[in-house]
C-alpha cells in the first residue's frame, strides 16, 4: 500500500522538554489508531499532523495535498443554533449560504440529530454537542478525519453512537487517525496500531497482531495494565 | 420619692430626646430640598428633562463610538499576533485611569481655535462632549473586551484555527459569540461617561442650556448653595445607573438560558 503521509525525523521541543522525539513513521492504513500512556505525546502528533503545531525538527511528507478536518476531546460549540455551528466550517471555506443550510442540515441527518438542528448547540448534552462536532468535521468531506479522545468524556451509550458515526465517516471514504485510551474501541476502529511512549514511536503494528502478540515490551506493559 | 435610679433614667430619656430632636432638625434642612428635588422629577421639570436627555445623548453617543472602536480593538489584541502586541495591551490597560481632566485639556487644545481642528467651530458644544467622552471611554471598552475575548479564544481557538478561520475572522467571530458578556465592557463605558465631570466641564464649558449635563450642573449647584436641583440631578444619575445594570444582568441571565 502507498503511504499518504510520512514523517520524517518528526520533533517537537517546548521548554526544553522533548514532546514528540525524532518520530518517523509512514500512514499507509485508512484507519490508525494511537495508543499510549498518559503524556506519551499522542494529542501533540496529531496536532502537528493537523497543523495546529509547528514541528520543531523534521517535515511531514505528504503524497499530495489533504482536505482534513479535527474533533477534539470536548466539543466547542458556538453560542448559536446546531445548525449554525456545522455550517460555520462550510462558511470559512466560501461556501454559498443555501449549500452550506444544504450539506449543514444533511451532515446532522446523518448524526441523527436533523430535529435538534434549530436548538441552541451549548444547551445539548455532552454526547449531543460531540455529534454536531462530528457533523461539523463531516460536513467538510475531509479526506482525512483527526480524532483527539473523542469519547474520553461521553458515557457508554453516546460512545457507541459516536463510534458507528466514526465507522460510518470512514465508510464514506475518509481516512481516519484517532486516539483513545479504550481499547476496545481502539481494536474496533483500526486497521493499524501506532504505539508511543514518552514522545517516540515504539511500533506500528496491523491492530490484531498488536492485541495478539504485540512487537515490543512496552507495548506488552501496557496493554497488561488494562482492567479487563 | 426619686431615687438614683429615677434620675438616672431621666438623665438617659433626655439625653435621647436631645439628640432626637438634632436629628429632626437636620432631617428637615436636608429634608427641605429633597422635597423640592422630588417635585422636579414628578413635575418632570422642562429644565430638569433638557439636562438629563443631554446627558444621555452626549454619553450613549460616546459609549457607541467606543464600542465601534474600542471592540475591535480589544479582540484583535486578544487574538492577533503582531509587533507591539503586549506594548498595546498594556498601555490600553493604562489609559483605563485615563483622568477626564487630562481628557478634557487635550480635546481643549485640539478643538480650540488655534488647536488643529479649530477651524470646525466644535469647542463649547455637544460634539466636543461627545468626542471627549469617546476618548476617555474607548480604553476601557477595548481593554475589558480583550480580557473577555482573550477568554474566549484560549477555549476555541484550536476549534476555530482547525476550521480555517484566519486570525481577523476568529476575531469578530468571538466577538459575535461574546456580545452578552460584552456588554459589562459596554456597559463599564457608559458608567465612567456619564458620571464623569472634568472632561465635559472643560469642552462643553457647562453652558446653561446648551451643553450642561447632569454632573456639570451638581458641581456648579451645589458650589451656588442651590441643593434641590443638585440633589434630583443625583437621584436621577442613581437611579439611571442603577437600572441599566439590572436591564443588563437580565439580558445576561436571558442569554444565559438561552444559548448556554
Amino acid at each position: 500500500m502507498n503511504a499518504w503521509l510520512k514523517l520524517q525525523h518528526l520533533g517537537l521541543t517546548e521548554g526544553g522538554t522533548r514532546i514528540i522525539d525524532d518520530a518517523s513513521l509512514s500512514f499507509a492504513a485508512r484507519r490508525t489508531v494511537v495508543l499510549g500512556p498518559n503524556g506519551a505525546g499522542k494529542s501533540t502528533l496529531l496536532r502537528l499532523i493537523h497543523g495546529l503545531l509547528r514541528p520543531s525538527a523534521g517535515e511531514l511528507r505528504w503524497q499530495r495535498a489533504m482536505t482534513q478536518a479535527m474533533v477534539f476531546q470536548r466539543p466547542v460549540m458556538l453560542r448559536t443554533t446546531a445548525l449554525a455551528n456545522v455550517i460555520y466550517g462550510l462558511g470559512l471555506k466560501g461556501h454559498a449560504a443555501k449549500e452550506c443550510e444544504q450539506r449543514g442540515r444533511q451532515a446532522l441527518a446523518r448524526v441523527g440529530l436533523e430535529s435538534l438542528a434549530r436548538r441552541p448547540a451549548r444547551l445539548l448534552s455532552g454526547g449531543e454537542q460531540q455529534r454536531v462536532a462530528l457533523a461539523r468535521a463531516w460536513a467538510l468531506e475531509p479526506e482525512l478525519l483527526i480524532l483527539d479522545e473523542p469519547t474520553a468524556s461521553l458515557d457508554p451509550a453516546s460512545s457507541r453512537e459516536v463510534e458507528r458515526i466514526i465507522g460510518d465517516i470512514a465508510a464514506s471514504g475518509a481516512r481516519i487517525l484517532m486516539t483513545t485510551h479504550n481499547l476496545g474501541q481502539a481494536r474496533r476502529i483500526a486497521e493499524q496500531i501506532v504505539f508511543i511512549d514518552r514522545g517516540c514511536i515504539v511500533e506500528q503494528t496491523p491492530v490484531e497482531q498488536f492485541f495478539t502478540m504485540p512487537r515490543t515490551e512496552a507495548a506488552q506493559r501496557f496493554l497488561k495494565d488494562e482492567i479487563p | 420619692m426619686i431615687t438614683a435610679v429615677h434620675l438616672r433614667v431621666f438623665f438617659v430619656l433626655s439625653s435621647v430626646l436631645s439628640v432626637s430632636s438634632e436629628v429632626l432638625r437636620l432631617m428637615h434642612e436636608f429634608n427641605e430640598p429633597l422635597v423640592t428635588a422630588w417635585q422636579l422629577v414628578a413635575g418632570a421639570d422642562a429644565r430638569l428633562a433638557g439636562i438629563v436627555l443631554l446627558s444621555l445623548r452626549v454619553s450613549l453617543s460616546a459609549t457607541l463610538i467606543a464600542c465601534v472602536a474600542g471592540m475591535p480593538i480589544g479582540a484583535l489584541l486578544a487574538v492577533g499576533r503582531f509587533p507591539g502586541r503586549r506594548a498595546l495591551i498594556v498601555l490600553f490597560n493604562g489609559l483605563m485611569g485615563l483622568p477626564p481632566v487630562v481628557v478634557g485639556l487635550l480635546v481643549y487644545l485640539l478643538l480650540s481655535r488655534a488647536g488643529p481642528l479649530g477651524q470646525f467651530g466644535l469647542l463649547f458644544s455637544p460634539t466636543a462632549m461627545v468626542i471627549a467622552q469617546a476618548i476617555l471611554v474607548t480604553p476601557i471598552v477595548a481593554a475589558l473586551t480583550r480580557q473577555v475575548i482573550a477568554d474566549a479564544w484560549s477555549e476555541y481557538r484550536e476549534q476555530l484555527r482547525s476550521l480555517g478561520a484566519s486570525r481577523p475572522r476568529a476575531a469578530a467571530t468571538l466577538l459575535w459569540d461574546g456580545r452578552f458578556s460584552l456588554t459589562t465592557a459596554a456597559l463599564a463605558g457608559f458608567g465612567r461617561a456619564i458620571a464623569e465631570v472634568g472632561a465635559v466641564m472643560i469642552v462643553g464649558g457647562n453652558i446653561d442650556g446648551v451643553t450642561r449635563v447632569m454632573t456639570t450642573t451638581i458641581a456648579l449647584e451645589t458650589s451656588k448653595g442651590d441643593l434641590p436641583l443638585a440633589l434630583a440631578l443625583g437621584c436621577i444619575l442613581i437611579a439611571l445607573v442603577l437600572s441599566i445594570n439590572a436591564l443588563a444582568y437580565a439580558l445576561r441571565a436571558w442569554a444565559q438560558r438561552r444559548w448556554g
